[in-house]
């Protein structure tokens, strides 16, 4: 379902509150009653939370018979969480699906974001429509075409024809996080480092990709949680092969394990975030006090 | 550029600072990624094209099928399965709106009135992002248990007597449109945040001067001003909403009654194999969607959303 993420999702998860915009004065001039939005705002948070903290309880579930139900507090989920079958194998097989993809995903993306922010060419009408049109595409017709293009070719479905589907994908968003950055590059540092007699591969390497490093290490992890957590084209292109998601849909009633691996996947997701956000956050101070 | 339709104000914002250079480079820096979009999703869409043309071959076995062009699959696709149709751009619209209307709140919460509380905007914001890192499933799993027969929410309407005794909120349209508006909802706040978050404070302290009531204030200065976040948002919900099927499958917040395209879809292609009939209600899926879409575009969209 994420296939649709904007590229303001990357850039308020990586870079945050941009900060020093002007705070507005006096707060009960804004609005009827300080208090209404507030409250409004905790009660959509509510909304927001309340299936993830259902998730996650029910991960300590005392699931035996079975986890529709709370039946009672137990550790066993989480210490044997291989215990149930197959739910082990299918979280290494997203993991692993998802790096690959990722990495194809991000190459691709980072190039083809360059050469639209830095060149001028014919055709870039028709890349950028390109670009756009799979953003627009609702993702079973994504899997669907693609389903039926391998079936019409003879390429066996499986864990090749999943991780091309997921690049297709995520390929849009990558290029459209690291073009803002490409974009909001100062061209005079790349000239600087020429003037100082480096190669193009120098100035490149050393400069360019240095300074798009936040936009890429962002596209890399939109493309790796949009594919981790895939459903709907994985299901038309995933022959024997089964991913996490997979294998929760095929459960009729979802054991505890499910819980537990994606519990555990979400503390580290949050974890990552808040380091990125507090590095960030110590970033800006730095810069704010250099003059 | 068609893009910025997704940006919001992000992609707007960046100005256009170095003149675009000319050079072979370019051709290899788009080499690879256009092949890539040429093989695997034009070309599809082209071999989808001709699979929603192609007859049942001589044999007559399940999945079987021969070139053809049998432009009746789409009269069988629209006549048997215009219902689905009808939920799916019904219930795609009423989440678009209702998430909409959760979230702009929120969104103006995080970009303006937070903006004196730095940690609380950040802490607020990871929260919006939080549900992406739990299982999309799950999520729908957890909803489908709170809203089910065993819950207390409907214990206490079946208290209240608002339910009648048998009756339950699971497998029905609002459960459905529950589902799409929850897990779509941080789609529509991070644009309309990233908007808002722009949002010059003394505009509406210009206004305020000028004597307009805050309500004048928010339908002409503020919500014009994040119009680029309405936009992306409503977009990023709407055309993944109108293909969705997860909320709508009967394991999930779904019945029979509540089955989308995206259901039929699944059923046509993978389950009875009637791979040109499937074909056909994708093709005229994603042509609705386009339409709708530019229509969209054109509409609320100024140049720089087109």
């Amino acid at each position: 379902m994420t296939q649709q993420m904007a590229p303001t999702v990357v850039e308020a998860l990586v870079a945050g509150p941009s900060g020093g915009r002007r705070a507005p004065r006096g707060g009960r001039r804004w609005g009827p009653g300080s208090w209404l939005l507030p409250l409004y705002v905790v009660l959509a948070f509510v909304f927001l939370l309340t299936p993830i903290v259902q998730v996650i309880a029910y991960s300590f579930n005392d699931s035996r018979r079975n986890n529709q139900q709370w039946q009672g507090f137990t550790l066993d989920n989480w210490a044997n969480v291989c215990d149930q079958q197959g739910v082990c194998a299918a979280f290494g097989m997203s993991v692993l699906i998802g790096v690959v993809a990722t990495v194809i995903a991000t190459v691709l993306g980072t190039l083809l974001a360059i050469a639209l922010g830095r060149y001028r060419f014919r055709g870039r009408t028709a890349v950028n429509l390109l670009l756009f049109l799979p953003m627009a595409t609702p993702e079973v017709v994504l899997g669907v075409g693609l389903a039926a293009q391998f079936l019409t070719v003879g390429v066996p479905k499986g864990f090749w024809t999943i991780v091309i589907a997921h690049v297709l994908f995520c390929i849009s968003f990558v290029v459209v996080t690291v073009k803002a950055r490409v974009a909001s590059l100062d061209p005079a540092l790349e000239e600087a480092g020429r003037d100082l007699y480096g190669s193009s591969l120098q100035v490149f390497f050393r400069i360019t990709l240095p300074l798009l490093l936040p936009g890429i290490v962002a596209a890399a992890l939109l493309s790796f949680s949009l594919s981790f957590d895939d459903f709907i084209i994985t299901k038309f292109n995933a022959g024997p092969v089964t991913t996490f998601p997979l294998w929760i849909y095929t459960k009729k009633s979802v054991p505890a394990e499910a819980n537990v691996v994606a519990s555990g996947v979400f503390l580290l997701a949050i974890i990552v975030v808040v380091i990125v956000q507090v590095l960030q956050a110590r970033r800006r101070r730095r810069l704010a006090r250099t003059p | 550029m068609a893009f910025a339709a997704f940006g919001g104000a992000a992609a707007r914002a960046a100005a256009e600072p170095a003149p675009l250079k000319k050079g072979a480079v370019a051709i290899g820096l788009l080499a690879p990624g256009v092949a890539y979009l040429l093989l695997f999703f034009l070309t599809p869409l082209i071999a989808l094209v001709f699979t929603s043309f192609e007859q049942p071959a001589s044999s007559g076995a399940i999945g079987a099928y021969v070139p053809g062009f049998r432009w009746q699959n789409y009269g069988e696709a629209l006549a048997t399965y215009w219902p689905h149709f009808a939920r799916s751009f019904g219930y795609a619209l009423i989440a678009t709106v209702a998430a909409l209307l959760i979230g702009y709140p929120v969104a103006y919460f995080i970009g303006v009135t937070a903006r004196r509380w730095p940690l609380l905007q950040s802490l607020a914001l990871v929260l919006v992002i939080a549900p992406f890192f739990i299982s999309f499933l799950l999520r729908t799993l957890a909803w489908q248990q709170i809203l089910g027969t065993n819950g207390w929410i409907v214990a206490a309407l079946h208290g209240l007597g608002w339910l009648g005794p048998n009756e339950g909120i699971v497998g029905t349209d609002f459960s459905v449109v529950f589902g799409l508006t929850y897990n779509f909802l941080p789609f529509v706040i991070l644009p309309l945040y990233t908007s808002l978050e722009r949002l010059d404070i003394r505009c509406l302290e210009a206004g305020s001067d000028l004597y307009a009531s805050p309500a004048t204030r928010f339908l002409r200065i503020t919500l014009p001003l994040s119009a680029p976040g309405v936009v992306s948002g409503t977009l990023l919900t709407f055309i993944p909403a109108a293909g969705d099927y997860i909320n709508a499958d009967q394991q999930y917040l779904g019945s029979p009654n509540t089955a989308m395209v995206g259901n039929v879809i699944q059923g046509t292609f993978l389950n009875s194999q009637q791979y040109p009939l499937a074909s056909a209600i994708s093709v005229a899926l994603m042509v609705i969607v386009l339409v709708i879409v530019a229509i969209y575009i054109r509409f609320a969209g100024t140049e720089d959303l087109v």
